[in-house]
């Protein structure tokens, strides 16, 4: 399987403290990885560091061979990575409709001035991107709420909603970052059924960050475990819960998010 | 033709119409209602073009009233100098096709002056936030007030004379039309709901692929070139301007209505321009009457003291304002296709 | 020898300016420490304290004998600094109260909505004082009570001090001392300093944060009022709109310093006001006005955390 992102000695410090250390990871094609490691671990910054919100210290991120060291978010979501939120950040005062039009923003041929001239060309490209938003509301079942603003939708379908809206960037690459927060066990179940399917209709990678482990055990093929900043294992499911660093760093944790995923 | 342009051009024609066939009637007979339309009109461009900056993109800039500055005081240089020149080829400066084509070149340049100047002041200020950024753009409008007063060739504290008050019902209303126009089909598009991310979580819209930097500067260039032109028509019928008129109050005006109508409501901040500028003369007119005992007349026509409480009574009650901010954002562009 | 002197000159009137901006700077600063916000009236309260004393000083004028004395001797100083002292204390009083009730009418029920919302509010506040008192009293100037006689201090060579410059100078330090004491020594001070770190925190270990944002806003309201009466000493002549750009000014002072920073607000109002007596020195006079903001600018493109500010993180 050919490498989609790559990380390659990655370290980020702020000021004295050192959020991560030397950090070399892969994510493949079609591939849904985990990203693990108990709180203060630093997989969100990892996140923010793929995505452009910091930069790395030192070491490079590499996206098909492709140096991202730098590059503004936007650019590197123009490049294929698309991303949710730990804490959602939906668009509050558009509608559900028009957060998912708005990704499409960026595979847009129009501009201001096909918007002032509103000829031909741009019509057809607006009443595209409107039926394209529909039917990826659809797929999620948010179709019907499409006019509803979206701070009015219940938890689980805003989380839902930003996959939605992270997927109209045509991503090549997906992250997740923590999306079974605040969910009951049942939507869990159904966003480990909606995250592999999203994975093989959109033919797309996804690296998922995720506090409870029956949601990362669950549909990940490799997973890596981060401590302090500092990757301490990688490997299939079944060799992570019975390796020993990692039960370690876990020790301690909350029983409900226990390596085993025992619920 | 698609419905939005066609609109447009109706609209115009029927500024056109107005003027040509109703300005002379207006302007001898009713001379005081006269002034308060043009007045209207220029209030209307300033808000509506304001409001893409401050209502839509969401980024709080408190110096309009610079930019309009610029381009009073460019058309009003540059009609000095130039409308000279363009009379001697159109017929001298009685013929209307020659003021007609003075004024359109003059706002034209005033204008192209002021988004110059926007994109110049835009790209390092709008790196910055809310508070910080009201606090910049108002020092930025007080420099260009400064830099005005300390420049001989504009006049400095003894204020411009500009020749001849060429502004009619036709510039200024076709303007009002064209910079309508020109926000709602902008925001009414899918690279115009752009504008509105950067509003609302400038994270997140940079994680969808939207260059947030482009869209304010973007923003704040189309709101300056529009506060340009209104300044331009502004000279041109004041035929005599001063720097104190352009100074951080006039923003403060503006900024008054923007809120009034409701930060991202073009028809709001439309309607609140026309009640903001009837209500002064109004109340003006109301304190000159029996019913109102002389101690409170300078009350009521100190519009500035009914402002702020306006502002104040505003954010407590009603912060969205008149016309909330909803009515924009929840319309799905299958109607506004024809805006 | 006489360079020196010159410069000594243009220091000192530098300094004496820039005690004025500290002064206001002050309140910006703590304000902004406890809510996160710039509180855009504040040069107004300056304005008021100045109209307090105006209106205050008649009412004394007879038993202090304000006007009255040409020069300090050694019997009436003391008499004269007991009534100008008094005269600002009562200003002071008074614009604490002013600011504690502004910020209870119209910021504390903006609380939790946008920090725009309060901006706006605060702008709204800024022009009801102005005009308001536009309205009760005069947009004309009006001249200031003398409260010190203003004079030459002896004894310094061919530099010029007035006792006024002197008074602000030697007013402001005091002021300073007081404040430093009451921020570091006291209960109410530590309490501001918690709620500046952690609102939340700061009321769930048993701080009463609405008291606080109170006595904050009674202390930054009086040193602003402490300014505006030192300020009429030194030109008496006063106008409702005369805080506009010292309160802008003030505020460039404050980040400069590196806003929420008390010994930065200081710091900043001083270079500010040294900068801006080195533009009068070198011949620019009207452009004095127009350093400050250029000094913003240049201050939040390049360091916007300011002189001895922290930087605070967007988490995402």
């Amino acid at each position: 399987m050919d490498s989609l992102l790559k990380l390659d000695n990655c370290t980020i410090r702020f000021g004295g403290l050192t959020a991560v250390a030397s950090l070399s990871m892969e994510v493949r094609k079609r591939e849904l990885v985990g990203l693990i490691g108990p709180n203060g671990a630093g997989k969100t910054t990892v996140f923010n560091m793929v995505t452009g919100v910091y930069r790395p210290t030192e070491g490079d991120v590499l996206l098909a061979g492709e140096r991202l060291n730098g590059l503004k978010p936007y650019a590197i979501t123009g490049k294929g990575i698309a991303r949710t939120f730990q804490n959602i950040r939906l668009f509050n005062s558009l509608t559900v409709f028009d957060n998912v039009r708005a990704a499409f923003n960026l595979h847009l041929k129009h501009g201001p001035r096909h918007a002032l001239l509103r000829g031909k060309a741009f019509l057809k490209e607006e009443s595209d991107i409107e039926s394209r938003t529909i039917e990826l509301l659809k797929i999620f079942n948010l179709d019907r709420l499409s006019e509803s603003m979206c701070k009015s939708l219940p938890y689980g379908d805003q989380r839902r909603l930003e996959i939605v809206r992270a997927l109209a960037t045509q991503p090549k690459l997906l992250l997740l970052d923590e999306p079974a927060a605040g969910m009951t066990p049942t939507e869990k179940s159904n966003l480990m059924r909606l995250i592999e399917f999203v994975q093989e209709t959109f033919d797309i990678s996804v690296l998922l960050v995720e506090h409870d482990m029956r949601v990362v055990m669950g549909i990940c093929k490799r997973i890596y475990v981060l401590d302090h900043g500092v990757r301490i294992a990688e490997g299939a499911p079944g060799e992570i819960r019975r390796h020993p660093k990692v039960i370690e760093a876990y020790l301690g944790e909350e029983p409900g998010e226990g390596v085993r995923g025992e619920k | 033709m698609s419905r939005g342009p066609l609109s447009l051009i109706v609209a115009l024609f029927v500024c056109l119409a107005v003027s040509l066939f109703g300005e002379n009637f207006i302007a001898s007979n009713f001379a005081y209602y006269y002034d308060i339309l043009i007045t209207i009109g220029i209030n209307v461009i300033l808000a509506t073009s304001l409001n893409l900056v401050n209502g839509y993109t969401g980024q709080f800039s408190l110096g309009h009233a610079g930019f309009m500055a610029i381009g009073a005081y460019a058309s009003g240089s540059w009609s000095n100098n130039i409308d000279p020149i363009i009379f001697g080829y159109l017929g001298g400066s009685t013929s209307p096709l020659a003021t007609n084509v003075c004024l359109f070149v003059s706002v034209l340049f005033a204008g192209v002056l002021a988004a110059i100047a926007g994109f110049a002041v835009g790209v390092p200020s709008l790196r910055l936030k809310g508070d910080y950024l009201a606090i910049v753009t108002l020092g930025f409008g007080e420099i260009i007030r400064v830099a005005i007063l300390n420049t001989d060739f504009l006049g400095a504290s003894r204020g411009l004379s500009v020749v001849g008050s060429y502004t009619n019902l036709f510039w200024t209303y076709g303007s009002v039309v064209l910079c309508i126009y020109v926000v709602l089909s902008l925001v009414h598009s899918t690279y115009g709901r752009g504008f509105l991310t950067v509003r609302d979580d400038e994270v997140a819209a940079e994680a969808m692929g939207i260059n947030t930097t482009k869209y304010k500067v973007s923003a704040f260039v189309v709101g300056s070139f529009f506060a340009g032109i209104a300044g331009a028509l502004y000279a041109h019928f004041k035929a005599f301007i001063t720097p104190e008129g352009f100074n951080f109050f006039r923003s403060v005006d503006v900024v008054v209505i923007v809120i009034l109508g409701g930060m991202g409501s073009t028809v709001g901040v439309t309607v609140a321009a026309v009640l903001l500028t009837i209500l002064p003369e109004a109340l003006r007119a109301l304190a000159h009457t029996q019913f109102v005992p002389p101690a409170y007349q300078g009350l009521l026509e100190n519009r500035l003291i009914l402002y702020s409480l306006l502002l104040i009574i505003l954010m407590l009650t009603r912060p969205q304002g008149l016309f909330g901010d909803r009515f924009a954002s929840k319309r799905r562009f299958i109607r506004s296709r024809g805006d | 020898m006489d360079r020196l002197l010159e410069a000594l000159q243009q220091l000192i009137n530098g300094v004496s300016l820039g005690s004025i901006y500290a002064l206001i700077a002050l309140g910006y600063t703590m304000v902004y420490g406890v809510l996160r916000f710039i509180n855009f009236a504040h040069g107004d309260i300056y304005m008021l304290g100045a109209y307090s004393g105006y209106l205050l000083a008649p009412l004394f004028a007879r038993f202090f004998k304000f006007g009255q004395f040409d020069t300090f001797t050694p019997e009436n100083t003391l008499f004269i600094l007991s009534g100008a002292g008094l005269i600002m204390i009562l200003s002071m009083a008074i614009c604490a109260v002013i600011g504690v009730l502004v910020e209870r009418i119209a910021y504390r029920p903006l609380r939790d909505r946008p920090r725009l919302n309060v901006l706006i509010t605060a702008i709204g506040v800024s022009l009801f004082l102005q005009n308001m008192t536009q309205y009760r009293l005069g947009a004309d100037p009006k001249a200031f009570p003398q409260l010190i006689p203003i004079q030459v201090v002896e004894g310094l060579g061919t530099m010029t001090v007035l006792t006024s410059q002197l008074a602000i100078i030697i007013a402001t330090i005091i002021l300073l001392i007081m404040l430093r004491l009451i921020v570091m020594k006291t209960k109410i001070g530590l309490a501001m300093r918690a709620l500046s770190l952690n609102p939340t925190a700061c009321s769930i270990m048993g701080v009463n944060n609405d008291v606080v944002i109170s006595f904050t806003f009674a202390l930054g309201s009086a040193l602003a009022a402490a300014a505006g009466i030192l300020v009429s000493m030194d030109s008496p002549s006063i106008n409702p709109l005369m805080g506009n750009l010292p309160g802008i000014k003030a505020f460039v002072a404050a980040v400069l310093g590196g806003i929420g920073n008390i010994p930065g607000a200081a710091l900043g109002g001083l270079i500010i006001g040294i900068l801006e007596t080195l533009v009068i020195a070198i011949g620019f006079p009207q452009w004095r006005d127009g350093i400050a903001f250029a000094v913003l600018i240049v201050i939040l493109l390049f360091k916007p955390t300011g002189i001895l500010g922290r930087i605070e993180r967007e988490k995402v």
